[in-house]
């Protein structure tokens, strides 16, 4: 349990504080902070560099702390000069984040055990790069010191960043032995666009269209974390009715990726009945959300105050009679799939992760939970509809490969239960109330439980109430390592089969 | 066995009777734009009211760049609400400036020329190359191979390396970090080549249009021979270009 002595501002999910009640720790004691907030069972959900406003370029780091179990967020401040001493040794799953805020500020977090780029872009302020690079080009992707082991009979295999599929692009650096993986170090920033600067001083017009692509295929996850931010800084409530639909479509994201991941695993296996099932199946919950919103991906549902498009009594008893239609095709193709002794043996021990590195890195979302590590902010930090209507919160405990799927199929169990629940209860009453204008000097956090994992906003106002900082923390962030180390041991060509077990995002990480 | 062909008879059959039925479409899918009324005299508000500059009126006639527009369900555009979205999703075209759009009839994708035509017309495969796609566009693509669309049936495929490509099929505004990568992709496919952009992005940009990190689309690299508008597009949107590039519609 939390002590006494941490004496945080704290925060719900979608609450606000106003930033001159956030203390300003010295560096000793905000790491002091934060390493006792971990070992008591929190989460870095986010810890982010915040410029100084106006005069020298001084740089605040703000962290958030998600206490799950007391469903509140811990805010811890700090001010840093050019560099700091990274707590990535004794915390690390804040080594990404010390990365991200050196290559973002110019600022070196020393005796970092890692210290590489992470996205491949110019310095955001100042004049210094941490790796010496030049500052008047525009940094090569991939152009870092990869880990190299050497040896005889020990080779190296570099992959992408164009990959042999339809799929984002990314680079593999492979350090094995015979057929074996002893190594895998992942290089990504290919998708990087670059979504956070062109945050500031927002909202803007284009603004709510880059958070819906920000992930396409989280669009309703990402869409809902930014708008419940806009609506915590304007003390904007949001109808109950709208809350439902947002769900409904949250649900049908989750289902048509989990069912598509299920078909993709099969067709890496070469279980090509579920792969094929599966690729209709996928399409059919897209279907869905087009007919909600017009867009297979939901676009241009969810808004800051709402949802624009209602349901009428016609269109939820149709989205109802559909999924009873689906349901059985659904778990038909995947029972197939799950009852195939030579799919489990491909399945069962592969990318094995364990219960203390996933809580090491800070795993989120399906590679936590497939680890036995309870992760789900449905559940831990629920809004809207969800904290009446949520409570299975699924795990498994192998960590591996199977794990990973199986956890899917659970959750694809789960979200056509819930869908049909808010279904049958939708709220009457509008769906849309306006927004005003956001609150000065205010920071504001969202947590969205979005198919991969949770999905991290936090929005931070200057005093004239446009946004001065705006964070994204995709669950790929954090889940990304765990497939680098699901890799060790293992056979390079379990890669493809482990790497889709994960499922992670390459343009959310790369933002 | 037993169980997958049991299995099988009850999820159907599945394949959909395109292009010879057109496809159903949700009523809420937001297609070719429709102009209600006639502008107002001076009124040039959508040129600064759309935030991707999808707007401008041209001899007192609004004109909607296709190429730019993400079919948005709430169009900031028109404060006299004139834009509205149809349903017609064929939305593919050969030349950059067919995609700007007035009311006027719209000039559907020609197919390649002869040469090209005879060679790519009735086996085509493709690179596909994601330059800062969001992964909506690339969904999109790969559920055309899905069973619902069949794609292969067409002649058309993608393929995983440029080495055994006839073009290649770009999402994405095309990141400053994955530039290089596009047009070694490019370079590698033997001619003669296509070169498809699919989505908003892959046209111009996208929503990342005024992102200093992205490159405003494909056809400020490469020439392009098909466009592809929408954020992303419907499947049958692209698919129905592909066809058309081949003169199979």
């Amino acid at each position: 349990m939390m002590k006494n002595d941490l004496e945080a501002q704290l925060l719900k999910n979608g609450g606000t504080v106003d930033l001159t009640l956030v203390e300003s720790l010295g560096y000793d004691e905000f790491s002091r902070c934060l390493l006792a907030e971990v070992k008591a069972g929190g989460r870095v959900a986010a810890l982010f560099g915040v410029p100084g406003e106006g005069k020298n370029e001084s740089l605040e780091l703000f962290a958030l702390i998600a206490r799950d179990r007391s469903a509140q967020i811990a805010v811890y401040r700090t001010e840093v000069g050019a560099s700091f001493p990274s707590l990535a040794l004794s915390c690390p799953q804040v080594h990404l984040f010390e990365r991200e805020i050196a290559e973002q500020y110019g600022v070196t977090p020393t005796d970092h055990p890692w210290l590489k780029p992470v996205r491949f872009h110019r310095v955001w302020q100042g004049e210094t790069d941490v790796w010496g690079r030049p500052l008047d080009t525009h940094p090569r992707p991939g152009d870092m010191e990869f880990y190299r082991v050497e040896g005889e009979g020990v080779h190296e295999v570099a992959v992408g960043p164009v990959h042999a599929g339809i799929i984002e692009p990314g680079h593999f650096r492979f350090q094995c032995y015979g057929e074996k993986v002893m190594h895998l170090e992942i290089s990504l920033g290919y998708q990087h666009r670059g979504i956070e600067p062109m945050l500031l001083a927002g909202p803007h017009p284009f603004t709510m269209a880059q958070m819906e692509t920000t992930a396409g295929d989280t669009t309703i996850g990402h869409g809902l974390a930014y708008c419940q931010v806009i609506e915590a800084l304007s003390g904007c409530v949001v109808p109950e009715r709208a809350q439902s639909i947002r769900a409904m479509a949250l649900e049908l994201e989750r289902l048509a990726n989990h069912v598509g991941d299920i078909g993709a695993l099969a067709g890496d296996i070469g279980f090509l009945p579920t792969a094929s099932f599966c690729g209709r199946l996928r399409g059919d919950y897209l279907n869905l959300s087009a007919a909600l919103c017009g867009s297979r991906f939901g676009r241009g549902l969810v808004r800051p105050g709402g949802v624009l498009f209602d349901l009428d009594v016609t269109l939820t008893n149709t989205v109802l009679t559909r999924i009873d239609e689906i349901e059985g095709n659904t778990l038909g193709a995947l029972n197939l799939f799950f009852d195939e002794p030579s799919v489990l043996g491909r399945l069962e021990g592969a990318g094995r992760v364990s219960r203390s590195v996933a809580e090491d890195l800070g795993l989120v979302g399906v590679a936590a939970k497939a680890c036995g590590v309870p992760r789900d902010s449905r559940f831990f930090h629920p809004t809207g509809v969800y904290r009446q209507l949520f409570d299975e919160m699924i795990t498994e405990e192998t960590g591996d490969a199977m794990a990973r799927a199986h956890l899917r199929l659970r959750e694809i169990v789960v979200s056509i239960d819930l869908l049909r629940r808010i279904g049958t209860s939708l709220p009457a009453g509008p769906v849309k109330v306006p927004v005003g204008p956001l609150k000065a000097n205010t920071l504001a956090v969202s947590l969205v439980e979005g198919w991969r994992g949770e999905v991290v906003h936090v929005g931070i106002t200057d005093a004239g109430g446009r946004l001065r900082r705006y964070k994204i923390v995709d669950p790929s962030f954090h889940n990304w390592s765990g497939l680098a180390m699901a890799l060790r041991d293992e056979q390079i060509s379990d890669f493809p089969l482990c790497n889709k077990s994960f499922g992670l995002s390459y343009c959310g990480f790369d933002l | 066995m037993w169980r997958v062909i049991s299995e099988r008879f009850q999820q159907g059959f599945r394949t959909g009777k395109f292009p010879l039925e057109e496809p159903k479409l949700p009523p809420r899918f937001r297609g070719l734009p429709r102009f209600d009324g006639e502008c107002p005299s001076g009124c040039r508000a959508c040129e600064q009211l759309c935030p991707f500059g999808a707007c401008a009126v041209r001899e007192g006639k609004m004109v909607i760049d296709l190429g730019r527009c993400l079919f948005c369900a709430d169009c900031p555009a028109c404060p006299q609400g004139r834009i509205t979205f149809g349903n017609d999703y064929r939305l593919a075209v050969r030349r950059r400036q067919d995609l700007l759009y007035s009311g006027a009839a719209y000039p559907l994708a020609e197919p390649l020329e002869p040469a090209r035509l005879k060679l790519f017309g009735r086996s085509l495969k493709l690179r596909q190359v994601s330059a800062g796609g969001c992964n909506a566009c690339e969904a999109d693509c790969n559920v055309l191979g899905t069973l619902v669309f069949d794609l292969g049936r067409f002649g058309i495929q993608f393929v995983a390396s440029p080495r055994h490509a006839d073009g290649i099929l770009l999402t994405g505004p095309v990141t400053e970090n994955m530039r290089s990568a596009v047009l070694d992709t490019y370079e590698a496919v033997p001619g003669p080549k296509v070169v498809i952009a699919v989505g908003a992005c892959g046209v111009n940009g996208g929503p990342f249009i005024h992102s200093s990190e992205t490159n405003q689309g494909l056809d400020t690299l490469l020439p392009v021979d098909l466009y592809i508008p929408g954020c992303p597009p419907q499947p049958y949107t692209i698919l129905d270009g592909l066809l058309r590039l081949l003169g199979r519609r």
